[in-house]
């Protein structure tokens, strides 16, 4: 072996254990995320010995409800129920609009769509979550206070912000679906007849179904995780939200508020990494729902 | 003549759909370049800011933000590409090296290869607020180094590692085939290939995903709460020594961004002037943004355009 090809063979080795080593640092990521969380999460059951039961199913929310009186009570299902609320109704507006301006973007006018529609996407995602939760407390809150004469926090104001925030993920991957489908499919509807709009609700939109289905969760899982937006408009009232005005708290503002000031090792702290885990389960059961809505018959 | 009516209808609202998404990002731009606009000049964007009192500025926040961003980028760039290199040239396609007798079984290469896109796909889709508590626990206690740019910028590498390797994989995987077989043909090996053909025709695909990568590090905030902290200590801007205290480079200080400092505001309210220092805040972030974005693109097309030649 020559001495150039000893040096080729060298690098080649190299280069092949370098690029494996990083890409197997994702895979430790992972794992070292998963158990780091799981270990302080899992104190609240074992360290505290709160009833998971209880946890998962209670809203009664008493952290720091001394010994005497019965030790702490860390109930978070308002905290559930209020993530689930505001990131469904979230996505049920903005889903739809998202949907409507991604076909717009692929069949209604494909050259305006791509030079403006989409840079105006893109800059819509680039706008930092906190600069969405300042705008939605120095003009929505006010707006909905001065119009409805109530406190303007609300799941009502959340669930806006998090609608206009939700619009670039569900956009570009929906219009990405649409345009992976086959030519054939709307040439042979065209060929048959249909006008535009049935040519696009009953041909294009049903074949692209599972794409723009895996889009609409992939939105449902940016509401569902975002945190400092939506802490700011809510209101972050610990109890269950009774109308679409009405102040409310998620588990992610819960976290980021109370996470500076609770001292580890207490009840209170560890039911907070206890809501983390949940977190990481739920994250990780969009994962799975993705999967499960993004198979179908796909035509390309 | 029922069908051509509600067609026109709905050709009608598809163009509304597009145009109301239009409007509210028009509304939020310029609301925001209006109201925060009036507020930059020289002094806000340099001066300290404020505890109690009106007046301050964010001088220390905007070093902060670009400070980490640079840091953040100097760990997440070559790792994602190194990714995504491997999951682009090496990864399920068996070992096909010269010096290798035994190919690697084909289940252990799928195996793998499905670990990796599963993490990857587990990372794109955490919330950014548990990634920033596993940075608190690791980064930041289980080091001793406190709240410090070092943990936040490792907390936005986690973050940001599998975009930046779903941006590598795109980038590469758009490079022509031909240019690879013909560089493979002429006896050049696998690694030479990938670095002196692969990387250079992904290049401008790589800087455009990188410098929109680097506009979300930018804006993050959730991330940083818990990482590199909501304060800063008085910073020396004379004093560039990285191991002093009060050095601005010192990457084990604690470090406010832009973004947070828009947050802690809010939730203290102890300062008489939040609107005016939230407003122009706001405005510099959504500058820098926009920036980005522009940039971006004017790069890509310059560097495609003398990569190509045409």
């Amino acid at each position: 072996m020559t001495a150039t090809r000893r040096k080729q063979l060298y690098r080649e080795y190299l280069g092949h254990y370098l690029t494996f080593a990083c890409a197997a640092l994702l895979i430790v990521l992972t794992l070292a995320i998963v158990v780091f969380i799981a270990l302080q999460g899992l104190a609240t059951f074992f360290a505290n010995h709160i009833n998971p039961w209880q946890f998962l199913f209670s809203t009664r929310w008493q952290p720091d409800r001394p010994l005497s009186e019965g030790g702490p009570l860390v109930g978070t299902l308002a905290f559930t129920v209020g993530s689930i609320a505001v990131s469904l109704l979230a996505v049920l507006i903005g889903g739809p609009l998202s949907i409507v301006a991604a076909v717009f973007m692929v069949e209604i006018a494909p050259g305006w769509g791509r030079r403006v529609l989409q840079p105006a996407i893109e800059i819509l995602a680039g706008i930092p979550s906190v600069v969405y939760g300042w705008i939605g407390l120095s003009i929505l809150v006010p707006f909905l206070r001065r119009e409805l004469h109530t406190l303007g926090f609300s799941l009502l104001a959340g669930c806006l912000v998090l609608a206009v925030m939700i619009i670039p993920t569900v956009v570009s991957l929906s219009a990405d679906s649409l345009r992976s489908l086959s030519r054939d499919l709307k040439e042979a509807a065209y060929a048959l007849g249909s006008t535009r709009w049935q040519t696009i609700s009953r041909v294009l939109l049903p074949a692209a179904r599972p794409g723009i289905m895996t889009a609409i969760v992939l939105g449902l899982a940016r509401a569902f995780g975002e945190a400092l937006a939506v802490q700011m408009v809510i209101g972050n009232t610990r109890s269950l939200p009774t109308s679409i005005l009405s102040p409310m708290t998620t588990l992610t503002s819960a976290i980021t508020i109370d996470m500076g000031y609770t001292i580890p090792g207490t009840a209170w702290n560890n039911a907070l990494w206890s809501m983390s885990l949940l977190l990481l389960l739920i994250s990780f059961g969009f994962i799975i729902l993705i999967h499960l809505v993004g198979r179908g018959r796909v035509y390309r | 003549m029922k069908a051509r009516m509600v067609d026109r209808v709905a050709t009608f609202f598809f163009w509304l759909g597009a145009g109301v998404i239009l409007a509210l990002l028009g509304a939020l731009v310029g609301y925001l370049l209006f109201k925060g606009g009036r507020w930059l000049d020289l002094a806000f964007i340099t001066r300290a800011p404020e505890n109690l009192k009106a007046g301050g500025g964010v001088g220390p926040q905007l070093f902060n933000s670009f400070y980490l961003l640079v840091l953040s980028m100097l760990f997440t760039v070559p790792l994602g590409v190194g990714a995504g290199i491997y999951l682009a040239e090496y990864a399920g396609r068996g070992n096909v090296n010269p010096a290798q007798a035994m190919p690697q079984s084909k289940k252990a290469t799928n195996f793998l290869l499905a670990a990796l896109n599963l993490s990857i796909e587990a990372l794109a889709s955490l919330p950014s607020i548990v990634v920033g508590l596993f940075g608190l626990l690791v980064f930041v206690v289980s080091t001793g180094w406190g709240y410090s740019l070092m943990a936040g910028a490792l907390a936005l590498t986690v973050l940001n590692l599998p975009v930046m390797v779903r941006i590598s994989l795109e980038a590469l995987h758009s490079v022509p085939r031909d240019l690879k077989e013909a560089s493979l043909a002429l006896g050049a090996s696998r690694w030479e290939t990938i670095w002196k053909v692969v990387l250079p025709a992904a290049f401008p695909g790589l800087v455009t995903g990188g410098i929109i990568t680097a506009g979300r590090v930018f804006g993050e905030a959730a991330a940083l709460l818990y990482t590199a902290g909501m304060s800063s200590p008085v910073l020396d801007f004379s004093d560039w020594n990285p191991l002093h205290p009060n050095s601005p480079l010192n990457p084990f200080r604690p470090a406010a961004t832009l973004a947070v400092h828009i947050w802690k505001i809010n939730s203290e309210g102890l300062i008489p002037d939040v609107r005016r220092v939230a407003d122009g805040s706001a405005a510099l972030l959504i500058i820098v943004v926009l920036v980005f974005n522009l940039l971006a693109r004017w790069l890509g097309n310059v560097l495609y355009r003398r990569m190509t030649a045409s």
